[in-house]
């Protein structure tokens, strides 16, 4: 699905560049679900924004392949309507532009692209109502401005419901648990977990572990200072819960050393 | 510069979708302005005498006055003596009496332009009066409204079979003397709407005007009377495209609005005049007076505007709360893109006591456009608890433009509560991309958030031209960020 090759990634800063990603490597394969954890500032957001198309990022290496095509030459609509969606960590208030023009807008551009006819009113709500029931949303927030005046849970939720409604094929994930509470996080995690399947691929940005109770990953991957420093099970997370991030970046660091 | 803002130019750099030029013979006086001309005006329009005499005073008034230049607007002198006063098409000396009468050719503009009659007659009760120029060439669903008593007309017809209506009413909301463009207007004007509610009618369909500025060089001098008598009620729907032309327009119009005890009139426009090429070149000069009055207790007028067009705008619809628990509205969106210089805005005089007003302005600014708003809200020693909100936003599209604000409070009476709002913000790319990352085309994507930001103005307008006014957007628009 989704082939990451010694990925570099630079932004401007103040007219240097400034490396954020310094050789990612990773291989996706569908219906999987990977978690890239990491601490603060390891360039876990960047990679999510690099690969939804967002600007402002200089690739200056590495390849990108998603289902056989070249990701990085496509605009952020094309990789929208190829299927990539990206849960944003800080949805956008759009005033004036209510949640239900929205999500319908979207939903038939993709259907438009893929030759699909558009859904009309009736139908979309009936898609949309039925979607909102399984994330727990209350179907005020449909004539609600998209984000507008909604809590940071509600935001979240709004996210998870563009998911279910535009139902992708590479979902990324970028800090959908952080500002959740208990409640909010499984709901979230339930929607998630309702998307599984064997043609869809799923990857987490995180920096807790506890999303990852809930949503359990096939590969965890440990994200530090732009490099992937260890990769493995789900166990992988729980140590790094018990153990905190220092050890396996001083692990990392032994090991270049050596 | 950004892809997003390469993209937003592109779109913004598309033609005027209206630009054309119909072929007609047309009755054309002499370039130039004199008291000959004035009276000359007079003469095609078989004019009574007080008409005469009252565009003769307004002529000799305006030749002591001097064009005003307070605007936030930049352009080259305009010279009043090079321009055409009057024009009408030919068709007009035998006067239609049928759509089968009306000049092919001219049909075939409305159909271009998407207001095809022969469907408006049909369509949901709307009454065309169309003005080509500066005859108007048609008008529907007369009958209909006769049966109600309301008298909805051109104007020389009115001032033909309702003298007494026109000698009471005109130039006592807007006199002859007001300013430089109204006074030119008295002097000149060709044609217009008039439209009368008797008391306690309600006007049974929205009355529509489409104007159109046609033969070359001629400026254009609409003059409109609506009065609505007491307990009347009426909406009124102006809406207005242009063919593209190399000179630019004069275009000086007056609108008022008369509203007695307990009446009601919502005036609302879609402007979209050619607003010049994407180098500024070319385009309307819109120099509008409009102003309604509130002249009896309990009356309600309000103005709605959505303005795209025009190289240069230059208007301020306006109240004047005189009855007592009055109330004035006014509801705007103007855009500038490419060139385009807007200066609008309102004044509300409190006048009457409990008078009420509200402003809601939403500018947008996109290309190299300036963007002002211009207010005035004046509350007088007798206005006792007199009240105002205003709110005035602005948005940006791109780094190449402006937005200004110019809000101007004069209170007089103690009891006044005057509120006053404004905020500036631009389309972020974080909006765009949170659009583009779900598939929307970035042109839509700036189209919806730009109708999103106007939609409490949208609101505001009847269904069919909500509907129309976002199209117009999508298109005046056709992008901008950065």
């Amino acid at each position: 699905m989704l082939t990451i090759k010694n990925l570099h990634v630079s932004i401007d800063d103040n007219g240097n560049g400034k490396e954020i990603l310094r050789g990612i490597n990773l291989n996706v394969k569908a219906g999987e679900v990977h978690a890239i954890m990491g601490p603060n500032a390891s360039g876990k957001s960047t990679l999510a924004q690099v690969l939804a198309g967002r600007e402002g990022y200089q690739v200056t290496a590495g390849s990108v392949r998603y289902l056989g095509q070249d990701l990085l030459a496509m605009t952020p609509e094309q990789r929208a309507c190829e299927g990539i969606f990206l849960a944003f960590q800080y949805p956008v208030e759009i005033p004036g532009v209510s949640n239900a023009l929205f999500l319908k807008t979207a939903l038939n551009a993709m259907r438009k692209q893929h030759g699909l006819p558009e859904l009309d009113a009736m139908d979309f709500l009936s898609l949309v109502r039925e979607r909102m029931k399984r994330v727990g949303m209350d179907e005020a927030l449909l004539s609600r401005a998209v984000n507008e005046g909604f809590s940071g849970g509600e935001k979240k939720r709004n996210e998870i419901l563009q998911l279910t409604v535009l139902e992708p094929r590479l979902a990324i994930l970028d800090e959908t648990d952080s500002g959740l509470d208990i409640d909010a996080l499984k709901l979230v995690a339930d929607g998630v977990n309702d998307m599984r399947s064997p043609e869809r691929s799923i990857v987490l940005v995180t920096h807790y572990q506890r999303l990852l109770d809930y949503i359990v990953p096939d590969v965890v991957h440990v994200l530090s200072q732009g490099c992937i420093v260890k990769s493995g099970d789900a166990n992988l997370a729980r140590e790094l819960e018990r153990h905190g991030y220092s050890r396996v970046e001083t692990e990392n660091t032994a090991k270049q050393v050596a | 510069m950004t892809t997003a803002t390469k993209q937003l130019d592109e779109l913004i750099s598309r033609e005027y979708q209206h630009g054309f030029y119909t072929q007609l013979e047309t009755d054309t006086i002499p370039r130039g302005l004199s008291e000959d001309t004035v009276r000359l005006i007079s003469t095609k329009k078989n004019e009574p005498e007080f008409m005469l005499e009252w565009r003769l005073k307004a002529y000799w008034h305006w030749l002591t006055m001097t064009e005003p230049k307070w605007a936030n607007v930049h352009y080259p002198p305009i010279d009043y003596q090079n321009t055409f006063y009057y024009s009408a098409p030919k068709s007009e000396k035998e006067g239609p009496r049928s759509l089968s009468e009306i000049d092919p050719e001219l049909l075939r503009t409305y159909e271009k332009l998407g207001i095809p009659l022969k469907e408006q007659q049909k369509l949901a009760g709307v009454a065309v009066d169309a003005v080509f120029d500066s005859v108007s060439v048609a008008t529907t669903f007369k009958t209909k409204l006769a049966e109600l008593g309301i008298i909805f007309c051109p104007f020389s017809e009115a001032v033909q079979k309702h003298p007494d209506l026109v000698q009471q009413y005109l130039g006592t909301v807007v006199p002859y003397t007001d300013n430089f463009f109204a006074s030119l207007n008295s002097a000149v004007f060709s044609d217009g709407s008039f439209c009368y509610i008797p008391p306690s009618v309600r006007c049974p369909m929205e009355l529509s005007t489409y104007f159109r500025i046609n033969a070359k060089n001629t400026g254009q001098f609409e003059r409109t009377l609506i009065i609505a008598d007491e307990n009347a009620y009426v909406s009124y729907l102006e809406g207005c495209t242009a063919p593209m032309r190399d000179e630019n327009q004069l275009h000086a119009a007056v609108v008022e609005l008369i509203a007695l005890k307990g009446a009601r009139i919502k005036y609302a426009t879609v402007q979209n005049w050619y607003p010049g090429d994407k180098n500024g070149k070319g385009g309307i000069y819109n120099f509008v007076t409009k102003r309604g009055e509130c002249r009896g207790d309990n009356s309600h007028i309000s103005w709605t505007q959505v303005e795209t067009g025009s190289a240069i705008t230059w208007k301020y619809p306006s109240v004047i709360l005189r009855g007592d628990n009055s109330v004035g509205e006014f509801y705007s969106v103007a855009l500038t893109n490419h060139y385009q210089q807007a200066d609008t805005g309102t004044k509300m005089i409190h006048i009457g006591r409990n008078t009420k007003s509200t402003v809601l302005s939403k500018g947008i600014s996109a290309g190299h456009g300036q963007n002002s708003y211009r207010g005035l809200i004046k509350v007088l020693p007798s206005a006792e608890n007199a009240r105002n909100y205003t709110q005035c936003d602005s948005l940006l599209l791109g780094d190449q433009c402006g937005a200004h604000t110019f809000p101007y409070i004069e209170v007089k009476n103690h009891s006044a509560k005057v509120e006053h709002e404004a905020s500036t913000s631009r389309i972020g790319e974080d909006q765009l991309f949170y659009c583009t990352q779900r598939g929307i085309a970035p042109e839509d994507a700036v189209s919806m958030i730009v109708n999103g930001f106007c939609k409490a103005v949208f609101q505001e307008l009847p269904m069919e031209f909500a509907v129309e006014a976002q199209k117009l957007l999508g298109v005046s628009l056709e992008g901008s960020t950065g």
